[in-house]
């Protein structure tokens, strides 16, 4: 056993640790289970709604996308920020309505505010579909940082079981106060490894980051700036708008707001937030360090350039750490993400058919289910070839169709009907399918604008969820107005 | 002074629209090519913003947390 396996073992085995011990003194009900009995203070609903933030997309993606592609990355600090000023307006009524109302899920919200089970087993299906590649996403990631930060002493495999049994463990215990308590040590780590790579590297290589910027403008003219096509102007402009809608519409990001003990706590963070991810700035420098220092990783290997140049730079103890910080931001997501499925398998398929099972039922079941979908990751983890990279890819695009029929239901008087909302969801969802499946893209149809052509799909997908949302709504108004509805 | 939550439209004009006229990478601004130096200025001030809305929202005035 290396150096560097001694440290990211520790890191497994304090996620471990952690994730049993935030259990104690607390009987794990449906409502301790999922959402934290809603009692999170200021620090744990801080943590959460921050945590997508520092997933392995960032830590590996963001890194890799400032390697690979430079300018387009910067999207990914634009998303986050808009997503918090939306936040300030848009969570506070959700999670009173949810607190009246003591949901547990995205899908209990739309079963209330449109008084239809099928409406709520529709969300579902869209959140499991778009949730299952996301736990994918994480474990492949994982695998890959324990094997390289390993120096390859343990292969990915193993080590995307070993961290497949840990996550489900402490979720079956401990839930959502399992997320809470390892985020903890997940932003801390990150805070202190991400900020110091991003200063050291620059100025080891290059002598300061304007240095490293001149020298890449030198190598690679346009690599800061956004290209005329392909991944322009436009692309940035429909990607950010459309990522920032979606940003809480994942339901295991949705589901935490249930978890904070009072609007003011999430209005405060709309304040912190935008400056926190920052931080992001300097995974980003990383990858610019990289993109010259390791040059020749493509496709999806881009991803590992954050790994590249610190197994070229560090002794193997400090690769050891990072590497202990990327298992956090493994697990981290992916418990809430296990939860968060669990959760809406057994409380809003299966409740949907089986009325008459109550709370404490639904709370074993979810737990019960946790390794079940463990396993479901694992496998496609380790046999899913490329239909788990379009799944992944269509994941986004997929949970921000629950955008228009969700922000239209905090209004007073809600325009949308069950039906209007119901179609629009499923027409944005089959585009967004369709599109994406058939591997067609804009790019195909020469007699548009370039300028549409860079748009990213999911906008489209929008648009045309909306149109059927307004037109459908209009044609069953009077047939069928909700009822439950009423004002916030 | 519920119109000051208008400001919030701000930072979506900045990051959404506003690359449109700022894609360059000179003049360096504190180190950064000059799309990033902006996108990173619209973040700190995002945050100064929102500040702002939550000092002068009355219904942070509650005891309720």
């Amino acid at each position: 056993m290396n150096g560097a396996l001694v440290i990211i073992a520790a890191a497994a085995l304090l996620a471990l640790a952690l994730g049993f011990l935030a259990s104690r003194g607390k009987d794990m009900s449906l409502e301790q289970w999922t959402v934290g009995g809603r009692g999170f203070g200021a620090i744990f609903v801080f943590l959460l709604l921050a945590g997508e933030i520092y997933t392995t997309f960032t830590f590996l993606g963001g890194s890799g996308y400032a390697y690979g592609k430079g300018a387009p990355a910067y999207y990914i600090l634009c998303y986050g920020t808009l997503a918090y000023v939306l936040s300030y307006f848009m969570l506070p009524p959700i999670w009173r309505y949810a607190r009246d109302n003591r949901l547990y899920s995205q899908s209990d919200f739309f079963v209330r505010k449109y008084d239809s089970q099928a409406l709520g087993v529709l969300v579902a299906l869209v959140d499991i579909v778009a949730l299952i590649p996301y736990l994918v996403l994480q474990f492949k990631g994982l695998g890959i940082i324990v094997e390289i930060a390993g120096y390859g002493a343990i292969s990915s495999t193993v080590a995307i079981w070993i961290g497949a049994i840990i996550v489900a463990a402490y979720v079956m215990v401990s839930g959502v106060h399992g997320s809470a308590w390892t985020s903890v040590a997940k932003d801390s780590l990150i805070l202190v490894i991400v900020i110091f790579l991003g200063i050291y590297l620059p100025y080891h290589y290059y002598g300061g980051i304007g240095s490293m910027f001149a020298a890449i403008e030198q190598a690679k003219p346009g690599f800061t700036v956004l290209p005329a096509h392909g991944q322009s102007l436009w692309w940035f402009s429909s990607t950010v708008l459309l990522t920032a809608l979606g940003f809480y519409m994942w339901p295991h990001t949705f589901a935490s707001i249930y978890t904070a003990k009072g609007a003011k706590v999430i209005r405060k963070n709309a304040i912190v937030l935008p400056l926190y991810q920052l931080i992001l700035l300097f995974v980003f420098f990383v990858g610019f360090a990289a993109s010259l220092q390791v040059p020749g990783l493509t496709g999806s290997n881009i991803d590992l350039a954050l790994f590249k140049l610190s197994a070229k730079t560090f002794d193997p103890w400090f690769v050891g750490l990072i590497g202990a910080t990327g298992v956090f931001t493994a697990l981290v997501p992916g418990s809430m993400i296990l939860m968060t499925a669990a959760t809406l398998i057994a409380n809003n398929l299966y409740r949907a058919v089986n009325p008459a099972i109550n709370d404490r039922q639904v709370a074993w079941l979810a737990k019960l289910l946790v390794p079940v979908v463990a396993l479901v990751a694992v496998l496609f983890t380790l046999k899913g070839g490329d239909t788990i990279v379009a799944l992944l890819l269509m994941g986004y695009s997929f949970v921000t169709q629950l955008f228009p029929s969700l922000v239209l239901s905090l209004a007073r008087r809600n325009f949308a009907t069950r039906d209007g909302a119901m179609a629009g969801i499923i027409a944005g969802v089959a585009t967004v399918a369709a599109v994406s499946l058939s591997g067609a893209n804009l790019h195909a149809l020469k007699w548009l604008p370039a300028q549409v052509q860079d748009l990213n799909i999911g906008i489209i997908a929008l648009a045309v969820n909306c149109i059927v949302l307004v037109v459908v709504s209009l044609a069953t108004r009077q047939a069928a107005v909700p009822s439950g509805v009423a004002a916030e | 002074m519920r119109s000051i939550r208008w400001l919030a439209v701000i930072p979506f004009l900045a990051l959404v629209v506003g690359p449109f006229f700022v894609n360059r990478a000179t003049p360096a601004v504190l180190d950064l090519p000059f799309l990033l130096a902006w996108i990173v200025a619209w973040i700190l001030i995002t945050s100064v913003i929102m500040a702002v809305i939550y000092s002068t929202d009355p219904s942070n005035r509650s005891d309720e947390p």
